[in-house]
């Protein structure tokens, strides 16, 4: 189990001040002078040091992605964007970094912006945090009113943080429909290239990053790139915040090492499949988006970035779903076919029919209403929106679908012969047309 | 896709509260003058807290405000779910129906709602209430989760979720957060973690000397 002194967010379930004082006193905002002072190609250098993959998803290295802007402000000005638009189903751990510790977020706002050399940077949070937004203003303000940030701070970067808020709509956690968003327009993915380092928020240079990957970079750079990298295994460093859902006896939020065991997180952390392990049937490991993995996979897999790309999942946002014996899984995973059908911004052809159709052919297999050659043409039309798309909205609607067909075909071939049984019929086949 | 429209009914005008003006104009500074258009999002959610919900004349008042086309704003108040483009009731449930919750017993919480409330968008006899089914609302490790008036009511049983109709009905307020009086996102019961107190003495506080720093030329 990660040590107490090796965490980074000491006020995950907020039963300690959020208020800048008390976060303060759990070390924020300490020797951020000392940071800024060194330099910011010593802080692009600890961040690739320190091994941090972008915690939003993708997983692609921090310190990269911040090398990758313009080494020199020209007319147009830099941007930060933190992405909060937290809305993978299953996650809900930027949630509380902002209500519990938002002034590590604002802090790593500046150190960011300070390295990437951007005076600005905008909070996006999704609509429905409207607590969070709340805990993040109360924040901002305090920053500005100590004079941590603001026009001429303590720190000798001058530097504004501005929350902004969605409504609603999944897409906008996509960093593209983020800016596009932002820019107060339909949030609809943008063709890259040319890519936000160079084209992004008012078509200026822009980084957006994941709340978990700024809030962490301030104390990576108190303790040292080694030390974030000593924690979890080569490639799949430092800790993670991981959200536990589902048939647990007891789900939560916990921050862990990195590459720790899924049996070992579950069971040390969240009381246990609920049932007892046996019981298992199922687990998604990284938010809705990535291929589920049957309880035998379960049993040894770490939860780290490479383990689950071998098992052809992903850690994802390390948000994992938990499903006991009693779950339906062909229901279950009906439903997150329906949210991608109605999180689809409609933009792309193969996203906007495909997903409808995936998820009817999918509410009638739940029922067995359907033929068993409809399961390999569901597989070969997932197979069609995957990677067919501007954004990774599509892929994201055909992995979980994919996941359930490899691990559970005979699932739901079984529920088709029943329910054909059921009827005393020997074939249905509902003609399926687009919507 | 969602497929939403506009209200067949709608009011002749709109103007916004004194209130509402200000915090417009408190959001549109927050970004370039010629970008005031950022701030259509924010803007149409402060119509709907001043209205309930946003109209044309509203869609159009904040064109003239943001000086951007009309269709553009119409175009955005029908892609974000959040704006509810017909009147709901006096306290709406955003109830998330996604595959966490629905784990954790969302299905019974829809029958509650049906029950009590009604069907879907459609507002109570009393006007009271209205609900309606939501994509996820990322409060996944205490599902179930019905966001009441925006806050976030969380652990719910049938029970609990009734009790709170019954609150708001005898025109008492409800308190958000867990049902069942759990820290947060912590594991019921208490965490295991963040117990030691050297964490939380001011030692953090105390000046460091970063690591790694380059050498002073």
């Amino acid at each position: 189990m990660l040590a107490d002194k090796d965490r980074i967010f000491l006020n995950l379930y907020g039963n300690r001040g959020a208020d800048l004082e008390s976060a303060k006193q759990r070390g924020a905002w300490n020797a951020t002078k000392d940071m800024l002072d060194a330099g910011r190609d010593w802080i692009i250098q600890q961040l690739k040091d320190s091994g941090l993959r972008g915690r939003g998803g993708a997983g692609f290295p921090t310190g990269l992605k911040w090398s990758f802007m313009p080494k020199e402000v020209k007319e147009r000005p830099h941007y930060l964007v933190v992405n909060a638009d937290e809305s993978e189903p299953g996650t809900c751990k930027d949630r509380d970094i902002m209500r519990h510790d938002p002034h590590l977020l604002i802090e790593g706002c500046l150190v960011a912006s300070f390295a990437m050399q951007a005076h600005a940077a905008y909070i996006y949070l999704r609509g429905e945090y409207v607590a969070e937004r709340e805990a993040m203003e109360r924040a901002v303000k305090e920053a500005y009113e100590a004079k941590l940030i603001g026009k001429n701070n303590v720190h000798g970067w001058d530097f504004d943080v501005y929350i902004h808020h969605g409504a609603g709509a999944y897409i906008c956690g996509e960093e593209t429909a983020l800016l596009e968003s932002l820019e107060g327009k339909k949030g609809q993915p943008r063709l890259k290239p040319p890519f936000p380092a160079n084209m992004g928020l008012y078509g200026c240079p822009t980084t957006v990053n994941n709340v978990e990957s700024i809030a962490v970079a301030p104390t990576i750079l108190r303790r040292g790139a080694k030390w974030f990298a000593g924690i979890g295994r080569a490639n799949n460093t430092g800790t993670k915040v991981f959200c536990v859902s589902g048939h647990v006896n007891k789900p939560c939020n916990i921050e862990e090492a990195m590459s720790i065991p899924l049996k070992t997180l579950l069971e040390e952390h969240c009381g246990g499949v609920r049932g007892g392990w046996g019981n298992l049937k199922a687990v998604i490991p990284g938010g809705s988006s990535v291929r589920m993995i049957p309880a035998h996979e379960a049993e040894t897999v770490l939860m780290d970035f490479d383990s689950l790309s071998a098992l052809k999942s992903g850690l994802g946002t390390a948000a994992v779903i938990v499903m006991d014996q009693s779950t339906d899984l062909i229901r279950a995973i009906a439903r997150i076919a329906y949210f991608y059908k109605h999180e689809s911004c409609g933009q792309c052809t193969p996203c906007r029919e495909g997903t409808g159709w995936m998820w009817r052919v999918l509410e009638r297999m739940a029922k067995g209403e359907a033929d068993h050659s409809e399961i390999d043409l569901l597989l070969d039309v997932a197979g069609q929106v995957e990677g067919h798309t501007i954004c990774a909205l599509g892929d994201a609607a055909a992995w979980p679908i994919q996941g359930l067909i490899r691990h559970f075909r005979p699932e739901i071939e079984q529920r088709i012969d029943r329910y054909r049984a059921a009827k005393g019929v020997h074939q249905v086949m509902t003609p399926v047309a687009a919507e | 896709m969602s497929v939403r429209r506009l209200a067949a009914e709608q009011p002749a005008s709109f103007a916004f509260a004194s209130e509402t003006m200000e915090k417009a104009r408190w959001w549109m500074q927050k970004y370039p003058p010629e970008r005031k258009q950022s701030a259509v999002i924010p803007i149409l959610w402060l119509v709907q807290k001043q209205e309930g919900w946003v109209s044309e004349p509203a869609i159009q008042a904040i064109s003239d405000l943001l000086e951007m086309p009309k269709i553009r704003v119409l175009e955005v108040a029908t892609f974000y779910t959040m704006f509810h483009l017909a009147p709901v009731g006096k306290h709406h449930f955003q109830l998330c129906g996604t595959t966490p919750c629905v784990l954790r017993g969302a299905e019974d919480l829809k029958e509650v709602c049906k029950r009590r409330i009604g069907a879907k968008h459609a507002i109570s006899a009393d006007g009271l209430f209205s609900w309606e089914e939501v994509e996820c609302v990322g409060a996944c490790v205490n599902a179930p989760v019905v966001a009441i008036d925006d806050y976030y009511h969380e652990d719910l049983t049938p029970e609990t979720l009734e009790a709170r109709i019954d609150a708001l009905a005898r025109g008492e307020k409800v308190e958000p957060g867990s049902a069942i009086g759990r820290q947060t996102s912590a594991p019921d019961g208490g965490p295991k973690v963040l117990t030691d107190a050297s964490l939380y003495d001011g030692s953090l506080a105390q000046k460091i000397t970063l690591p790694n720093l380059p050498e002073k030329a």
